[in-house]
């Protein structure tokens, strides 16, 4: 059995590293996928528990907990449904439209480091990417209601590009501030440099960034309180009110697919992507607790995922113009603030900017 | 097993073929589309593209840039009033004969001045015979040009970040104008608002019942 795994080890080690980067591309893919299938359930049982109700609990799968089933059960519901297609909507960017939107959310998994080893592209410029990357998933929503012919679809695309513009600024604002104290665009470089235990993490220094940051990433991704674009009791259900079926269930997989990105990236800028909490601390530091791995990441992203749906079962959503004036209004001045406490801090030298990177 | 040089080269050569043909379809599709909502996706596609053919000459940062900045948020604002506008292109198209000549004259204009700075100072100084040449894998690009930016070429770095700030100051200025009798939310009353002036509990004495 061993020599056949390592076998098969040495046998990868010989493939092109286009096939490898292809493979990991495709097993990534598939992940996050399968991670959406079981946050739409995760969400729908933590907000039941959250308003005293069961949630789904009635489909089972190889006989495990109730309600397993139940993602894959609404993926079969989706994909045999019929896809309508508006006689006056403009039949090409109907159907490009969920595409749009759903290509971003993967394509940024590329520069995202998963465990010191594993990143699929190691870009020099990974934050830029990602930026620009997110900047596009807006057309996506803006085409799907244009391209409907439908009044409540076009409100509730123009809404969303609005929105998006607006918060997208206050994003690359407190991500400059992570370049600042990272001194590196490149995503594994800014974990490394956050290296030291729980306090070392850019959050401690940079609290105002994150919480900017986290903010403008649930409206970027439009969830609630931010969801505006969808408002289902102001105009239906806004961008995609004429999607049916498996095209629907595409936006769903994109908005869902955005959530994980936002709570990925958000662990990687301001928590320490993979690094251990408890590394550098002494005696639970040097056991295999203190160790940066992979599973510290995936620990991060779900309690920024836990958050996404906490806020959803909690606040009450936004009126527009309060949404405008939160983003244009409060997030981006405090960005610019801390960018200038930033400044003082680098020069005095004090947390980040006492490491020896900066020197 | 890693790529010999001579495949990547050749690799890039196709890559650069494929974008610059891709490139040339959406600046063609730009002007002829019919629909102004796909002249601008047109727009959108070219300046993907470019962006790519700029990754080729391992210029990521002008490249990421350009996706962010063009396709982000300007093509975004440009869509957005595109598609609030009822054009009427019969009217817009009524003076297209007219003024061809104009339009091809500009045209004629724009090429000969390309080739003139070519011509006069362009190609000297640069070896196209060897082809490309890749730097090294610990080059960035985005440092080197802020090396540049913030030494060298500061002053006019500076005062072009000054010339875009008055610009925006002007351009709102010149649309902000106070109309009288503007319905707005006053957004600090409603913050501060309590419940004691919105609702007022009244105790009222039981009756009794005649």
């Amino acid at each position: 059995m061993h020599t056949q795994i390592s076998h098969l080890l040495a046998l990868w080690g010989t493939l092109p590293s286009l096939v490898r980067t292809t493979v990991w591309i495709l097993v990534i893919t598939i992940v996050v996928i399968l991670c959406v299938a079981f946050l739409t359930l995760w969400e729908r049982k933590v907000i039941g528990w959250m308003q005293l109700r069961r949630g789904p609990n009635r489909v089972r799968i190889f006989g495990l907990l109730p309600g397993m089933g139940q993602p894959f059960a609404d993926v079969v519901k989706l994909l045999t449904k019929e896809v309508v297609i508006p006689s006056r909507a403009n039949k090409f960017l109907f159907r490009l439209a969920p595409m749009l939107a759903l290509v971003p959310a993967l394509a940024a998994w590329a520069v995202i480091p998963l465990s010191p080893q594993l990143v699929v592209s190691k870009a020099n410029a990974g934050l830029l990417y990602l930026l620009a990357l997110s900047s596009m998933g807006v057309y996506g929503i803006i085409l799907a209601g244009w391209a409907a012919n439908s009044k409540y679809a076009f409100l509730g695309a123009m809404r969303s590009a609005a929105q998006m513009v607006a918060y997208e600024i206050a994003m690359g604002f407190a991500l400059v501030g992570v370049l600042m104290a990272a001194g590196s665009m490149n995503l594994g470089t800014i974990v490394g440099h956050q290296e030291g235990g729980f306090l070392a993490w850019n959050w401690f220094w940079l609290f105002p960034l994150f919480v900017v940051y986290f903010i403008s990433g649930v409206a970027e991704t439009n969830r609630a309180p931010f969801d505006v674009a969808e408002g289902e009791s102001e105009i239906v259900a806004g961008f995609h009110v004429e999607y049916s079926g498996i095209a629907f269930a595409l936006f769903f997989l994109a908005e869902y697919a955005n959530m994980i990105l936002i709570s990925a990236l958000t662990a990687v800028f301001f928590f320490g992507g993979w690094l251990s909490p408890f590394a550098g601390y002494p005696v639970i530091g040097a056991t295999v607790l203190g160790d940066p791995s992979f599973f510290w990441l995936g620990l991060k992203v779900f309690v920024f995922l836990f958050l996404f749906l906490w806020f959803r079962a909690t606040f009450p959503r936004y009126r527009y113009d309060q949404i405008m004036r939160l983003g244009w209004k409060a997030l981006i001045p405090v960005t610019l603030v801390w960018l200038g406490a930033e400044m003082l801090m680098a020069a005095v030298h004090i947390g980040p900017w006492a490491r020896p990177w900066f020197h | 097993m890693r790529l010999t040089v001579e495949a990547t080269s050749v690799l890039v050569e196709i890559l650069f073929y494929v974008f610059a043909t891709l490139l040339v379809v959406g600046a063609l599709g730009l002007i002829t589309a019919r629909n102004p909502v796909y002249s601008a996706l047109f727009l959108v596609f070219a300046f993907i593209n470019s962006a790519a053919i700029w990754l080729l000459a391992e210029a990521e940062f002008l490249a990421i840039v350009l996706v962010l900045v063009y396709v982000g948020a300007v093509m975004v604002l440009f869509l957005f009033v595109v598609m609030m506008l009822d054009i009427n292109l019969a009217e817009l198209r009524r003076g297209f004969t007219r003024f061809a000549w104009l339009g091809w004259l500009t045209a004629c204009a724009v090429i000969v001045e390309i080739v003139g700075v070519v011509w006069t100072h362009g190609l000297t100084g640069i070896d196209v015979s060897k082809g490309f040449v890749p730097e090294p894998a610990s080059f960035s690009n985005t440092r080197a040009l802020g090396e540049v930016l913030y030494t060298r070429y500061v002053y006019p770095f500076e005062l072009a970040a000054v010339l875009l700030l008055v610009a925006i100051v002007a351009a709102i200025a010149l649309t902000l104008r106070r109309r009288p009798g503007l319905k707005s939310q006053d957004i600090a009353r409603q913050v501060a608002v309590r419940a004691e002036d919105r609702v007022r509990v009244v105790k009222i004495a039981a009756e009794k019942r005649s």
